[in-house]
């Protein structure tokens, strides 16, 4: 990396903030990441907040914490150990104590390091002590004296001078950064359009943090990350649930049907609820349902009645809808039921991501239900996975399983905005008035039925949850019919991997160990690979996002490699789902169940251990 | 294109006969509220592929099979969820709940109450026949107390819903009650319930000759039901009887049978039924009257007007879309903070 004076270049950085739930962390970290990207930043977030609301102030259970990795290269994680850390308290800088590099930048409010809050936060000493940062640059600030000091004449309560605290930070950041200071203006006049009085004091404080880190001697050196230049276009940063929305909405409007979501609120899916529910001008329809069974049923009947309907959920929601899916399933309407899995089981660990609903999807319902699963990989990525949901759901008549998790769902990325006209196209098989119809009867290739909506003269018909005879849709309960019914369903959600996209595998065809990943562990997986690739190491790798039915090349793929090793955020369910589909494979496994992300460092290692044991 | 606007074949009941063989019991309830339906519809004024009936589990949940226009037998509880969905998605559909005592009050006593709440616009007609019939003869929510059953051999212990309670908590708009062996009163109750805009819920006293055989006899009974029904009819004077010589007056908050004539009543005295009004707590009384004190009450004892959901749905969405300048998913992708990169 070259050095210019003091000016480090680096290809990466990762920026954690913490600090109190009320502190603003989640402003501050959003404040920096907009100016990334407008600097032109490959990046990606992710919050780390506890599932109480408003822990005691100055607890370790209130920490809240943001993260965001910027890149001058691609991005693909929200970062293994932070380079900078923001700590506005002694808590938030004991909490993180193991998430920040060796020769890591913390910034903390010095202010704040009094013996009353070591008491409060339970440190039995003060965590600017620690051995660990030892080699470490600390920016002991006065931070929230600076801001009283700077904001005394304006009349502003002590209340509201105090909430300032975060943006002296930012000042602190922007001069580290060697960044621009009206981009962080602009952002807080964004921010707070409606309150010029904010953007005052806000702006006053963020200039006066900027003026102090020129001032001190604490920074030895500033950093510059340069524009990605390998993305181009127009991107926006977003929210894996705010994508998941907006690829369903997006769908609908492929489609020429309209949309209606049937939900209830769910830690971490309520985002994507709320995100529908703004969108009324576009003819969006949600319904906050009294329950989770309520939510999807709901969602049933509008499918019933022609809408594109989706429910969204997480890990036990999932649970409480199973009998539901298995009622679209045998009446086979298109339903998207979007499972944002958290840390299970039962309530689990609400806020914290996992990838243990697997199973549960594959096989959580009575009687033989096979259903489409797939699963997104970024944030960003959910636009696209939710939007192809929907198409397989419509195109193909069944429900299907869209899995996403908190880290994707909470945590964002940059996507580039999409054209609409080169977004696939969707086409329902709908029944025209007036014609003969007949509920089970199957185009012969795709074996997909033909979608009768109420109010199509002539097309009356019955459907339901007990057997049907095929073709008439008369209530059955012949064996023969019973199994014919079963074999078709199941024939039909497996010919809907005859129009997936290849399998994309990276690396080299005589690599001797194939790393697999699936949904959100693709990021880290790959970010891995690539190191040891780039090291010159005989790798591959491939990540899927059709679970159920798998890709059909997969054994061929499979088959090249020496060693298979399935990395996973859980004890194993996609390995089980392979050896049971393709049991001619031997697989290794790499599990992490502390409902945590895969850091890239660890995967590495896991690697390389694999590789030197021949 | 309204449904007013659409130009209404002139139905007869025979045109709302799927070709589904009719699998109940013979002498069950069900024949009678089928016919009542079957009879009802070619005079609601609906197209019959604009009409979706919706049911859950059990023998009232066969229904949807049986009648020849949209159906969706759902799973147990669940109609209401489901037809929630259907007339959200499309409010131009006419939509009927067909549940029992079991699948309402029981499994999905949490949709019944909140379909009420939100007062989708609705048709639910409840056979209450105080057991589960499919099951072959357990005891229900709505089971007199003490009664044996298969899973009560010493008599039950559970105090029993009354629907029509449940629905007045619930501040439920329409509210009926009918028997099944009264099949042109059934009519008349169905049409109106169809008349209703918002939750129209349609009790039915129903036999289950099965497991349940005579429940409802001592109000059903046409010996003596004149003297242990009341049929209340909007405008008109509460009176009941053979003679139509008793009537009910309100004494403090409860409801008092007198007889005309007798101790100082006369005809002034009796009250006057009002469905319409907005609070409930008159249908409560009326709903809650049982035998042997009071006559039970059927017709329809509730009709408030008041918003319904599926209509506030489609007017906020053309409010916000009038006002938007965001018209379709392009301007919503391109919209707050984007980069060029």
């Amino acid at each position: 990396m070259a050095t210019n004076n003091n000016v480090i270049e680096r290809e990466r950085i990762v920026i954690k903030f913490a600090g109190d739930s009320g502190d603003g962390m989640q402003l501050t970290g959003n404040q920096f990441t907009d100016t990334s990207a407008t600097l032109g930043n490959d990046l990606a977030t992710f919050p780390d907040f506890p599932s109480e609301i408003r822990a005691p102030q100055g607890t370790i259970a209130g920490v809240s914490g943001y993260q965001v990795n910027i890149g001058h290269s691609d991005i693909y994680t929200s970062g293994d150990k932070a380079d900078v850390l923001v700590a506005l308290n002694p808590a938030a800088l004991a909490y993180n104590m193991n998430s920040f590099k060796p020769n890591a930048t913390i910034i903390v409010d010095l202010d704040t390091f009094t013996e009353k809050s070591f008491k409060k936060a339970k440190l039995d000493s003060n965590p600017l002590e620690d051995s660990r940062l030892a080699d470490c640059t600390v920016i002991a600030a006065p931070v929230t004296s600076q801001c009283r000091e700077v904001l005394k004449e304006t009349g502003m309560d002590s209340k509201t001078i105090d909430k300032t605290r975060n943006q002296f930070v930012a000042g602190i950041l922007a001069y580290l950064f060697n960044r621009d200071l009206n981009l962080a203006i602009e952002f807080l006049k964004n921010k707070f359009a409606k309150k010029p009085k904010l953007v005052e004091i806000n702006t006053k404080v963020l200039k006066a943090g900027h003026t102090y880190a020129g001032n001190i001697e604490a920074i030895h050196s500033t950093f510059i990350v340069n524009p990605n230049l390998s993305k181009k276009g127009k991107f926006r940063n977003i929210t894996g649930n705010q994508a998941t929305a907006w690829g369903l909405m997006a769908a609908a409007e492929k489609s020429g049907l309209n949309f209606f979501l049937g939900s209830y609120p769910i830690t971490p899916a309520t985002d994507i609820l709320m995100e529908l529910s703004k969108h009324k001008e576009l003819g969006i329809k949600t319904f906050q349902a009294e329950d989770e069974i309520a939510g999807i049923n709901s969602a049933i009947g509008a499918a019933y009645a022609g809408n594109m309907a989706a429910t969204t959920t997480s890990g036990p929601g999932l649970s409480l809808k199973s009998e539901a899916i298995g009622l679209a399933f045998i009446t086979e309407l298109p339903l998207v039921i979007v499972n944002v899995m958290r840390g299970g089981p039962s309530t689990g660990l609400p806020t914290k991501t996992e990838q243990t609903d697997l199973m549960q999807a594959l096989w959580g319902r009575n009687g033989e239900a096979p259903i489409p699963i797939i699963a997104a990989s970024s944030p960003a990525d959910c636009f696209n996975y939710a939007f192809e949901a929907e198409k397989i759901a419509i195109e193909h008549m069944t429900p299907v399983i869209l899995l996403t998790d908190s880290y994707l769902g909470n945590g964002s990325g940059l996507m580039k905005i999409p054209n609409m006209d080169d977004m696939p196209s969707i086409t329902p098989k709908i029944a025209k008035p007036d014609q003969a119809y007949e509920p089970y009867e199957r185009d012969p290739e795709t074996l997909v039925r033909t979608w009768a909506h109420p109010g199509t003269r002539g097309a009356e018909h019955r459907v339901g949850g007990l057997e049907k005879s095929d073709v008439h849709g008369a209530v059955s309960h012949d064996p023969i019919n019973h199994e014919k019914m079963i074999k078709l369903r199941d024939a039909k959600v497996r010919k809907i991997a005859d129009n997936y996209a290849p399998q994309e595998v990276f690396g080299s065809e005589d690599a001797d160990l194939l790393v697999v990943s699936w949904g959100s562990t693709k990021g880290a997986v790959y970010s891995a690979f690539k190191e040891l690739e780039d090291a010159g190491k005989k790798i591959a790798f491939t990540n899927f996002n059709y679970i159920f039915p798998l890709p059909k090349e997969t054994p061929e793929i499979f088959k090249k490699y020496k060693k298979i090793l399935i990395c996973e955020l859980n004890s194993g369910q996609f390995a089980h789902h392979l050896r049971s589909e393709y049991p001619e494979f031997e697989y290794s496994q790499y599990n992490k169940i502390q409902a945590q992300p895969f850091m890239v460092t660890e995967l590495v290692d896991k690697f390389n251990e694999i590789l030197e044991d021949k | 294109m309204t449904d007013t606007m659409k130009n209404i074949p002139h139905y007869t009941k025979k045109d709302f006969v799927s070709d589904q063989e009719v699998k109940w019991c013979a002498g069950c309830g069900d024949y009678s509220i089928l016919s009542a339906v079957q009879n009802a519809l070619p005079e609601i004024g609906v197209a019959k592929e604009d009409i979706v009936f919706v049911s859950g589990i059990g023998c009232s949940s066969r229904f949807p099979y049986y009648v020849d226009t949209y159906g969706f037998h759902g799973i147990h509880g669940r109609a209401a969820a489901i037809a929630s969905g259907v007339k959200a998605a499309n409010p131009k559909l006419s939509v009927w709940i067909m549940s029992g005592d079991g699948d309402s009050m029981a499994i999905g006593g949490n949709h019944f109450i909140h379909i009420l709440r939100r007062n989708m616009n609705v048709n639910y007609i409840l056979f209450n026949n105080q057991i589960y019939g499919l099951t072959k003869g357990q005891y229900s929510p709505t089971t007199p107390l003490g009664q044996v059953t298969k899973t009560s051999p010493y008599g039950t212990i559970e105090h029993p819903f009354k629907p029509g309670e449940l629905a007045m908590g619930a501040e439920g708009t329409f509210y009926a009650r009918g028997t099944d062996n009264n099949p042109k009163q059934m009519k008349e109750i169905i049409i109106e319930a169809a008349k209703h805009e918002g939750t129209s819920l349609v009790e039915i006293l129903q036999n289950c000759v099965i497991f349940n055989n005579n429940t409802h006899h001592e109000i059903t009974d046409k010996v003596t039901r004149d003297d242990h029904q009341i049929y209340l009819k909007a405008g008109e004077k509460m009176i009941f009887g053979k003679e139509k010589n008793k009537g009910l007056v309100l004494d403090g908050l409860k409801l008092k049978v007198v007889t005309i004539g007798e101790d100082g009543y006369t005809l002034d005295d009796i009250l006057v039924h009002d469905p319409t009004q907005e609070d409930p707590t008159m249908a409560f009384l009326l709903a809650r009257m049982s035998l042997p004190e009071f006559p039970v009450a059927v017709g329809v004892l509730r009709a408030y007007k008041a918003p319904v959901y599926d209509q506030l749905m489609e007017q906020q969405i053309e409010d916000v879309k009038a006002k938007s300048k965001m018209k379709n998913m392009t301007d919503v992708l391109n919209s707050g903070n984007t980069f060029e990169l």
